[in-house]
């Protein structure tokens, strides 16, 4: 299929339960291995939390699939300890470019500020993406990865979930106290519990080809409105690993997909695109239509959804996977305090309501980018050609432009796990933000805020040029010693090594990008969401805050 | 809070319908069809205010 790529084979090995015919109860069974389950799974283990992962194939995603990995996800597969593999494999890029016909509207730039440890962006295969997922949840050694098993019934109990399981060795039936469902947007589970999963369908088709070639194209996401090559229609070009390129080219509704897929309709495209004398090799064709639309509510009781089975974005952005994987960071902690009796069950509701929120903001992005690369109306179709008309010699109509506005992490802003704001802060790092990275250092060692953050709770209490005062130390100390995971570390603007967990602030950029006066404090979420800060510390307001972030 | 103006703010009426009209002269329903589109994204942008922009959406499709 592929020339750059052969496809690995994971052998169906028969379960004990099923060898011996016992059911056993398991505390969470995660369904699909895509990148959302085995996010899910991975952290679950490194969590202590023993998973049965069930898949219905036995190998990675097969095709051209998922290509763009953004800052976010990187930033959770880094704390899982898988994201360095990810990011030498892949393409490292930010810098996109929008053109119509045959000139360039504008350029826009994902990170442009410095002193970040994880890139904007990457492009990687789905199939390397998978794969090292998957060698990290053999690493994780609580994971056991089920293949050829498919889930034929779900039935919910008061205090678990009973599913019945099909492998080549017959049907065989296990319990498990949480499912999440990962299987992807043609969920079963979801089907199986009757959800309603409603939304728009979009009249349009485009081509994927994966072509082998060496070209001079930087690693740039480089998108066409009406070009020479393909007029009247989109094309979409990003390079991938081992000079593997992914074009994307919009078809329209009235495409016959069986018929474009052949390669005497695909090879003449390529050439009108890349030149007669560009040597390339196509590696995969497939044609693909797309939706928007979402489950209501994530939960169902002990069963919850994450990733695709979720919710469905268009292409558009690179909102899918990249919304998924924060749906498996923001479940997991919540579940495993929920599972050590630390949090209340409504603690799990949250989930729902912050993903639910996030859904929202992607299917409204790509909602958008899909109206204006594929209008729905004559007038429409008017008008976005009027913006890229006007955009060739306005900039205003630059901003109207939209070829797709790329994934960024969502701010829970109504969380009610947040604490507000009672003190002024300039900044993004509100109640609710994903945290941001800083260069720091920590005993003489170069390293990075981020690599602080997540697991559990995390205060980072500014102590600029002065000493921690002993009762603030204290204080932080004492919740360490409590039920819920805490750490605490001293930010400094001068090396001094007096207490153990200082973190230099090495240029100035935390105190920049934090607002941070002497005495500030910001509590960081295990999901490294910011849950609350203040201009001066007070243990009961922090204990407080604590509490409120874990539903207590 | 900034509100559209629906007084008249045209010092000569007939100057501007007259402009209007002439801008499309010997274009066809396609092409006039964009230039009011285009004259649309133009006079909005000058606009700005989100408010003012629903109101005169509002009010153009009243009645429609």
């Amino acid at each position: 299929m592929h020339a750059t790529y052969a496809y690995p084979k994971f052998p169906y090995i028969p379960s004990e339960e099923q060898r011996t015919g016992t059911v056993k109860r398991h505390p969470v069974v995660v369904v699909g291995a895509g990148p959302v389950g085995l996010t899910a799974a991975i952290d679950l283990a490194q969590k202590g939390v023993p998973v049965v992962v069930l898949d219905e194939d036995d190998t990675v995603s097969i095709g051209s699939r998922a290509v763009c990995y953004a800052k976010r996800a990187l930033e959770v597969w880094d704390r899982l300890g898988t994201a360095q593999r990810m990011i030498d494999k892949g393409v490292v890029w930010k810098i996109g470019k929008v053109f119509h016909g045959d000139h360039q509207v504008y350029q826009f730039d994902l990170l442009p500020e410095p002193d970040h440890k994880i890139p904007a962006f990457i492009n990687l295969q789905q199939y390397y993406l998978e794969e090292y997922l998957l060698d990290a949840a053999r690493q994780a050694e609580r994971v056991d990865l089920r293949w050829k098993s498919r889930v034929l019934s779900v039935k919910p109990q008061d205090d678990h979930v009973v599913l019945q399981v099909e492998t080549p060795d017959g049907v065989y039936a296990l319990e498990a106290d949480w499912v999440i469902a990962c299987d992807g947007a043609k969920s079963s589970i979801r089907k199986m519990l009757g959800l309603d999963f409603v939304g728009q369908v979009f009249q349009d088709r485009f081509l994927i080809a994966d072509v082998v070639m060496k070209a001079d194209f930087p690693a740039e996401r480089w998108f066409w409105f009406d070009p020479p090559f393909h007029r009247k229609q989109s094309t979409l070009l990003h390079m991938q690993a081992d000079n593997v390129w992914r074009i994307d080219f919009q078809l329209g509704w009235d495409a016959d997909p069986e018929e474009e897929k052949k390669p005497e309709r695909v090879i003449p495209r390529l050439k009108a695109m890349l030149g007669e004398d560009t040597e390339f090799e196509l590696e995969w064709v497939s044609v693909y239509t797309f939706q928007c639309r979402r489950l209501e509510n994530f939960r169902a009781g002990r069963v919850f959804f994450a990733g695709d089975s979720a919710h469905q974005v268009s292409p558009f952005g690179a909102r899918g996977a990249n919304s998924g994987v924060p749906d498996a960071d923001n479940l997991v902690w919540k579940l495993k305090l929920v599972m050590d009796g630390v949090a209340p069950d409504s603690l799990l509701d949250s989930y729902s309501d912050e993903r639910v929120a996030a859904a929202k903001e992607n299917l409204l992005n790509s909602t958008r980018s899909t109206d204006f690369i594929t209008p729905k109306s004559a007038i429409s179709r008017t008008f976005r050609d009027a913006a890229l008309d006007l955009a060739n010699e306005h900039p205003f109509a630059r901003s109207l432009v939209n070829s797709g506005r790329l994934s960024t992490p969502t701010t829970y802003t109504d969380s009610p796990l947040n604490t507000r704001d009672t003190d002024v802060f300039a900044g993004k790092m509100v109640p609710g933000a994903p945290a941001t990275d800083a260069p720091v250092e920590a005993a003489g060692q170069p390293g990075w805020l981020m690599d602080r953050l997540g697991g559990g709770f995390v205060a980072l209490y500014y102590a600029g040029s002065d000493p921690v005062p002993a009762e603030v130390a204290e204080r932080l100390d004492a919740l360490a010693r409590g039920p819920i995971p805490f750490a605490w570390h001293a930010v400094t603007d001068r090396r001094r090594e007096a207490l153990a967990n200082e973190l230099l602030d090495v240029n100035g950029r935390f105190r920049e990008r934090y607002d941070a006066t002497p005495g500030s404090l910001h509590l960081i979420r295990p999901d490294q969401h910011v849950a609350g800060r203040w201009r001066n510390f007070d243990a009961d307001r922090l204990a407080a805050a604590l509490n409120r972030a874990v539903g207590r | 809070m900034a509100t559209l103006v629906t007084e008249n703010r045209l010092a000569s009426p007939d100057d501007f319908y007259e402009a209007l009209i002439d801008t499309h002269r010997d274009l066809n329903a396609e092409q006039s069809s964009m230039v009011n589109a285009k004259l649309v994204l133009l006079l909005a942008n000058h606009i700005g205010d989100m408010e003012v922009l629903k109101e005169a959406l509002a009010l153009a499709r009243k009645g429609v």
